[in-house]
């Protein structure tokens, strides 16, 4: 059985992993590279960078980190933020990384999705969506670009499907709503996009307890669970994480 | 003992080069056929799409360099892509292949109840005991990223198992070559071991 993943993401800003509330305050919480070999060694099973400097300046130094956190750990890992061409796509991948992640620039370029997957093969191209809640959608949900910050009229649902035909590998779905807020991972949101494509989807926003990661990975149909501030402040590990799921029961998961 | 590194395109190869430094395994990148002389084993890596892929290869000479070494039982290890491209076509976009070891690729069959591609970690259940898995506890989960699986026309070659809807070989090995359709590179510590055992592993017909 393919297990379900449990992925760390981390924010990296200037160098160093920072951890905000709501995509707002952002504050500086360690290195990206040590904080990624210790969640290697906790046995994660992968890992999520995402560049949210955006600057040139910080690109050449999230480059660094991706190669110097690729010599160090052997897990995939994926790197997102800022990336706008097929050309940025390549420096990412020759640096070390799985895949790379696009977001806003996708809603802005779709081609990119299709010259990626093109390029590099679709298990190189996850589509990051950022959604909330919308009763005006007609999936109920509404994609956000630029950090959550503006609103499209793409409908999350559609938008999905689109990535997927488009040539995505993976999806990261992220709830607006439910981030940071420990309170949970969007279950409706995360249950319908997993239904409607045949992609991975992977939960993003809101996980604060275990349960959480339990829930969003059976009711929510998930296929992994990404998680950060509950364990780079929360005071949970992966290695506790891990066997909470399996004691838990239902959820096969990697146990080294 | 230097191992010899396949690049047919950009990037397929970083991952490998990195796990290879790390481990202190002596490498080269071989480009063309030439890169491969006084190489003791040759890894063959694999990211991407068959038919672009077997194309570089052709271009470059590389398919009839691969074949000769394996004639030659020079030990081969090929990856993801590189596993599939061993045998003798692939579903993907109808592409011939190397045809070292018999057998073809197919494409996940949908309505299984699951996703494709298969990207995570799924156990691998050894199968007719290969050196390459020495020390690598049976049911071992590895990283795999792929819509395609290998089929063998001699399901004796099997030495790793692994269920994703259908149960296919995820692992095979015949004289000098052995194809793993999961990612050594990717996959933890116990990945680093089957790349260990493959720079170390002495095959009786070499």
């Amino acid at each position: 059985m393919l297990t379900k993943r449990i992925i760390v993401c981390l924010d990296v800003r200037d160098g160093k992993t920072t951890k905000g509330v709501k995509f707002k305050e952002n504050r500086d919480i360690g290195d990206p590279v040590a904080m990624a070999e210790e969640y290697y060694e906790q046995g994660v099973d992968e890992l999520v960078f995402y560049d949210i400097t955006a600057s040139s300046e910080g690109r050449g130094i999230m480059l660094d980190i991706v190669s110097r956190v690729a010599e160090r750990i052997f897990i995939p890992f994926s790197v997102g933020g800022g990336i706008a061409t097929v050309e940025d796509m390549r420096r990412v991948l020759l640096a070390g990384a799985e895949k790379v992640s696009v977001n806003s620039q996708a809603v802005k370029n779709p081609r990119l999705i299709s010259e990626g997957s093109a390029a590099f093969g679709s298990q190189a191209v996850v589509l990051g969506m950022d959604a909330a809640a919308d009763p005006r959608m007609p999936s109920g949900y509404r994609v956000y670009i630029n950090g959550g910050r503006t609103a499209t009229e793409l409908d999350a649902l559609g938008w999905a499907r689109r990535g997927e035909e488009l040539g995505a590998g993976e999806i990261v779905l992220n709830s607006i709503d439910a981030d940071g807020t420990n309170d949970g991972y969007e279950l409706t949101l995360t249950r319908m996009i997993s239904e409607a494509v045949e992609i991975p989807v992977v939960a993003s926003g809101g996980a604060g307890k275990p349960e959480h990661l339990a829930q969003v990975l059976t009711a929510g149909k998930a296929d992994a669970a990404l998680v950060a501030s509950m364990v780079h402040l929360g005071g949970f590990t992966i290695a506790g994480l891990k066997r909470y799921l399996t004691d838990f029961g239902e959820i096969e998961i990697r146990n080294e | 003992m230097i191992v010899g590194l396949i690049d047919y395109s950009a990037g397929n190869r970083t991952s490998v080069e990195r796990a290879l430094a790390h481990l202190g395994i002596e490498f080269k990148v071989a480009f063309e056929p030439e890169d491969l002389v006084g190489v003791d084993r040759i890894i063959f890596p694999g990211v991407g799409e068959a038919r672009a892929a077997m194309e570089v290869l052709r271009e470059r000479g590389l398919d009839t360099a691969l074949k000769e070494a394996a004639a030659q039982s020079v030990p081969i290890l090929g990856i993801c892509i590189g596993c599939q491209l061993m045998l003798d076509r692939s579903e993907e976009r109808a592409t011939e292949c190397l045809g070292i070891i018999s057998g073809s690729s197919a494409r996940f069959p949908s309505g299984r109840g699951v996703k494709i591609p298969q990207i995570g970690w799924n156990q691998v259940d050894h199968r007719n005991r290969h050196p390459i898995f020495d020390g690598v506890p049976d049911g071992s989960s590895f990283y795999f990223d792929h819509s395609y699986y290998p089929t063998l026309a001699d399901e004796r070659l099997e030495i790793g198992s692994t269920e994703y809807g259908v149960r296919f070989p995820s692992a095979f090995a015949e004289n000098s070559v052995v194809a793993v359709q999961f990612h050594p590179e990717k996959s933890g510590k116990v990945g680093l071991g089957v790349l260990a055992n493959f720079a170390r592993w002495r095959n009786e017909s070499c």
